[in-house]
């Protein structure tokens, strides 16, 4: 019988644009130092740990070996992921694996980048095929853009639906003490006259670039019953990738057949029926106001058609039925190789009941996505209960 | 075994120099057709696949999206270790053992002919104290192969005799990369690359690609003895290089110790039948194969008897010093490995090999280890 | 020693050289382009897609490609925008001007899209669903730049 696994403790850096006051490996020991004292567990206790990064923005090989002091995998099994975007949930997922399958009881994951140490756009440029894609490629904010216009042809959104998601995003990262932009007084109007970076996109609709990272502890349930008080289970994980070329799936946002794939399968596999209602809270990685209109039908959340009514009718506002991303989101915080594992420590704070300001009340299932690559997707159903 | 995992089949490409006529694509499709025809599994009834590729050796963010589509990654499960691939055979298998998956495809690839490797490799280092002085990879492995000379008493003759040994046997393995009869004296007079490696001490630049397909064990029964068990696992990190000692391998000796404690090995160099050691350069097999505990006492003395072909068999492929890439490698060691207790490993077989190790080394100066132990159901 | 608040940052300019295989799909199609200036897709035995840019395998499938089959160099936008942000292009390191437009392209007869160039930067104009026709170079190379850009032809 596979072991139940639940995470323990989570910690965050301070999310910002530059970290200069710390290298790589002082900004990991940071998010390290504090989900170790949140998960009251001594470096002794960690079986092995998990490592997400994406080389290619700070433009470092193996910068884990460099900095394995600041993460403690001193003698210790370690593995290295990337992804891309998706990387932090790929490693909680490979962490999951590992536990259920009785290799190890617990587990340290991490995610990290340091963006303002390279240059980001060139590194998503090189996402690219170099012979069919990249002299074409035009980093993230041009593909988003390219992405959104699928979406905006659909019909059911407008540009006013996207800057009330940016809203959304600004004003619940404000009650985040870690989220890299703290914006409590934006309005839409705001967003709406901000800089166009790349028809649809605007600067506001746009996630920030970000020095930043997470680490979460995971544990097998023989252990985790005794360690914590009310954990978060990980009741189910799975992955979904595309094709290999951006334009395989020409609709890419519109019809984001990863998304629709890997949620209705982890639906299936908890039993849930109607995401709606029977989620409590959604952390999902969502890069752009305009992707995150699109999530919510991809994620069923929505019939096709109604993600701007379900803005609009604030649904997915804090106190709204189903509240997506209370942490403010990757529209306020995107350290890429941390990013997706921020979506899953967020969701465990909220079923763990310590999300402090941001907290959501009586959260008993959440969701966790992320997103990268060719348009793929990892989701994750967290539980307070098995 | 009811719980456990099996290797029921392995696809290599052969290593070359420069392999310009293959995309990424179609060089790991290569394997995998392969390995589906071999096999006779279809990719239909695969549901999860883990590939291992360097982002800076391909030139591309996110290597893995040149071969998700050839593993058969289209809405299913791939994930991507930026590591050796045998680190993703042991994601793979803990996949299969959560019960998640009945069959996991592991892929490795890289083509080291399409970069420059010091350019890539220098990024491997210290950005403040290191990069500055220009190192890459070759330059800390000549580092090393000195202090490890120092220490063991090695000497340049003994690390050619090894050299010319691997190299010889590499003749009897079809894919192997640089293979022949070379006298010591040839490779003591070939180019000096760092310290005192010369260039027929070091693996020559490679390209290829490496597939393996793990089972559970009821999935595994259908294969019978192309079944292969793996009955231990064991990996570790150690300190980065400048904060170790280098003529020491402490993390290969903990992850060695966890892979035979589950495999039941207490004597491995009399209970090992074939290692399949990770060593780019002379130098470092002795080294590994003392971490591994296949010889106790002098190292000279080892490599003597070893390049006689006395002893456990070590690297009976020729080994990476031959020629394999990086990221590959490893998967390499567990492929060969794999085709020694299965009996398939043709002209270069190892008679009754039963039991057989495999190891791969990751970072600078191999700071971190991966060791596999196989058991293959009866002997041959 | 001296107590300072202030922090270094080190400069490394990584130059990193490639020579990318195009493989044996890739090779037959831009050999087609130069020689004739002429696009080919392949299609998918099974599901018929035919795919471009052309490849071993169909993913989906998960069969061996076929046949060759010419595609259009007409076809539509299914995604468009107006490249505003500047960025260091990898291709060069410099600075890639901007703006400039780019379009998610569906080729006629071709079952998957191309990202390109479109000759067009009023957003009011660029739009999904307009119709758009390759702009071929008499001087060709065998590579993607073969196709100068896509201009609108509705």
């Amino acid at each position: 019988m596979p072991q139940k696994v639940a995470i323990i403790g989570t910690g965050q850096t301070k999310h910002a644009a530059k970290r200069t006051d710390v290298n790589i490996r002082e900004l990991v020991n940071e998010a390290v130092t504090r989900a170790l004292i949140d998960a009251e567990v001594q470096l002794d206790e960690i079986d092995a740990i998990m490592i997400g990064n994406m080389e290619p923005f700070e433009g470092f090989m193996f910068p884990e070996h460099w900095a394995v002091e600041g993460w403690g995998g001193y003698l210790k099994p370690s593995v290295k992921f990337n992804t891309g975007g998706t990387v932090g949930t790929t490693t909680i997922a490979a962490s999951y694996y590992y536990i259920a399958a009785g290799i190890y009881d617990t587990v340290l994951a991490i995610g990290f980048e340091k963006q303002s140490d390279g240059h980001t756009q060139t590194a998503i440029t090189t996402v690219g095929d170099p012979v069919w894609e990249r002299t074409m490629m035009a980093g993230a904010v041009g593909n988003f853009a390219l992405m959104a216009s699928t979406f905006i042809a659909e019909g059911g959104v407008t540009d006013e639906h996207a800057a009330k998601v940016a809203v959304k995003a600004r004003h619940n990262g404000a009650r985040n003490v870690n989220a890299h932009l703290q914006m409590p007084d934006l309005k839409v109007e705001d967003v709406m006259k901000s800089e166009l970076l790349s028809w649809p996109v605007r600067k506001l609709d746009m996630c920030p670039q970000s020095d930043g990272a997470v680490a979460v502890v995971l544990t097998a349930d023989h252990l985790a019953k005794k360690r914590c008080a009310r954990p978060a289970w990980i009741r189910a994980v799975t992955t979904a990738h595309e094709q290999q070329y951006m334009g395989d799936s020409p609709k890419r946002l519109a019809v984001m057949r990863s998304q629709t794939a890997a949620s209705r399968r982890l639906y299936k596999m908890v039993g849930i029926t109607n995401p709606r209602k029977e989620l409590d809270v959604a952390e999902i990685y969502e890069v752009a106001s305009w992707a995150e209109l699109a999530m919510y039908q991809n994620l069923g959340f929505c019939e096709p058609g109604e993600a701007g009514k379900l803005i609009d009718e604030g649904v997915t506002l804090m106190g709204g039925e189903l509240p997506v991303n209370p942490s403010g989101g990757v529209l306020c915080t995107n350290p890429i190789g941390a990013t997706a594992m921020i979506r899953v420590a967020e969701a465990a704070l909220q079923v763990m009941g310590k999300a402090g300001e941001h907290q959501v009340p009586n959260v008993k299932t959440a969701l966790a996505t992320g997103y990268g690559g060719n348009a793929w997707t990892d989701a994750m159903i967290l539980s307070a209960s098995f | 075994m009811t719980s456990g995992v099996a290797i029921v089949g392995v696809a290599q490409t052969c290593y070359e120099a420069a392999k310009d006529h293959l995309a990424y694509n179609e060089l790991v499709y290569e394997v995998v057709a392969k390995l589906l025809r071999e096999t006779g599994v279809k990719m239909a009834d695969i549901h999860s696949q883990i590939t291992a590729s360097q982002d800076m050796f391909d030139g591309k963010t996110i290597s893995s999206m040149s071969v998700n589509e050839v593993v058969g990654g289209y809405l299913k499960s791939e994930a991507k270790v930026a590591a050796d691939g045998l680190q993703a055979a042991l994601y793979g298998a803990a996949r299969i053992l959560s019960g998640s998956f009945e069959y996991t495809l592991i892929t490795a690839h890289a083509k080291e002919s399409e970069s420059r490797r010091p350019a890539v490799t220098v990024s491997m280092f210290d950005p403040f104290t290191q990069r500055p002085l220009g190192l890459h990879d070759a330059i800390s492995s000549g580092l090393q192969a000195e202090r490890y000379l120092h220490v063991s008493g090695v000497t340049e003759e003994n690390m050619a005799e090894l050299s010319r040994r691997r190299h010889l046997d590499a003749k009897k393995n079809p894919l192997a990369q640089r293979a022949g009869d070379f006298t010591t004296k040839q490779i003591l007079e070939s180019p000096q690359m760092a310290g005192p490696l010369r260039e027929m001490m070091v693996s020559p630049s490679s390209d290829g690609a490496c597939a393996v397909l793990l089972a559970s064990a009821e999935r595994a029964s259908a294969f019978g003895k192309r079944a292969v068990w793996i009955t231990g696992t064991g990996n570790c990190t150690d300190a980065y290089w400048t904060e170790r000692d280098l003529a020491e391998a402490r993390a290969l000796e903990l992850a060695a110790a966890k892979a035979y404690k589950a495999a039941g090995i207490r004597n491995p160099a009399k209970e090992l039948d074939v290692a399949e050691i990770s060593a780019r350069c002379a130098f470092e097999e002795p080294m590994y194969a003392d971490a591994l505990q296949l010889f106790d006492g002098d190292p000279r003395a080892w490599i003597r008897q070893s390049a006689k072909g006395e002893g456990i068999a070590v690297n009976p492929s020729g080994g990476a010093i031959t020629g394999n890439p990086t990221s590959v490698a490893g998967l390499t060691r567990l492929a060969e490995a794999y085709l020694q207790v299965s009996g398939q490993a043709g002209e270069h077989q190892v008679a009754g090999a039963r039991t057989a190790l495999a190891h791969a080394a990751d970072g600078i100066c191999g700071q971190g280890h991966t060791v596999v132990v196989l058991r293959g159901n009866s002997g041959n | 020693m001296a107590k300072t608040d202030e922090v270094i940052r080190v400069p490394f300019l990584m130059k990193m050289e490639y020579r990318y295989a195009l493989g044996a799909y890739a090779s037959r199609f831009f050999q087609e382009l130069k020689d004739h200036g002429r696009l080919f897709g392949i299609r998918c035995p099974e599901c018929e897609r035919v795919y471009i840019p052309p490849r071993p395998v169909c993913g989906i499938c998960f069969v061996e490609t076929g046949e060759w089959v010419p595609v259009s160099d007409e076809g539509v936008l299914v995604g468009a925008t107006v490249v505003r942000l500047p960025f260091i292009d990898p291709m060069t390191g410099e600075r890639r001007p901007v703006p400039y437009g780019m379009g998610i392209i569906r080729l006629d007869g071709a079952s998957t899209a191309m990202y390109h160039f479109v000759d067009e930067t009023d957003d009011a104009k660029l739009k999904v669903g307009r119709r758009v026709k390759a702009r071929i170079r008499a001087n060709r190379k065998g590579n993607m730049r073969d196709i100068e850009c896509f201009e609108l032809v509705d």
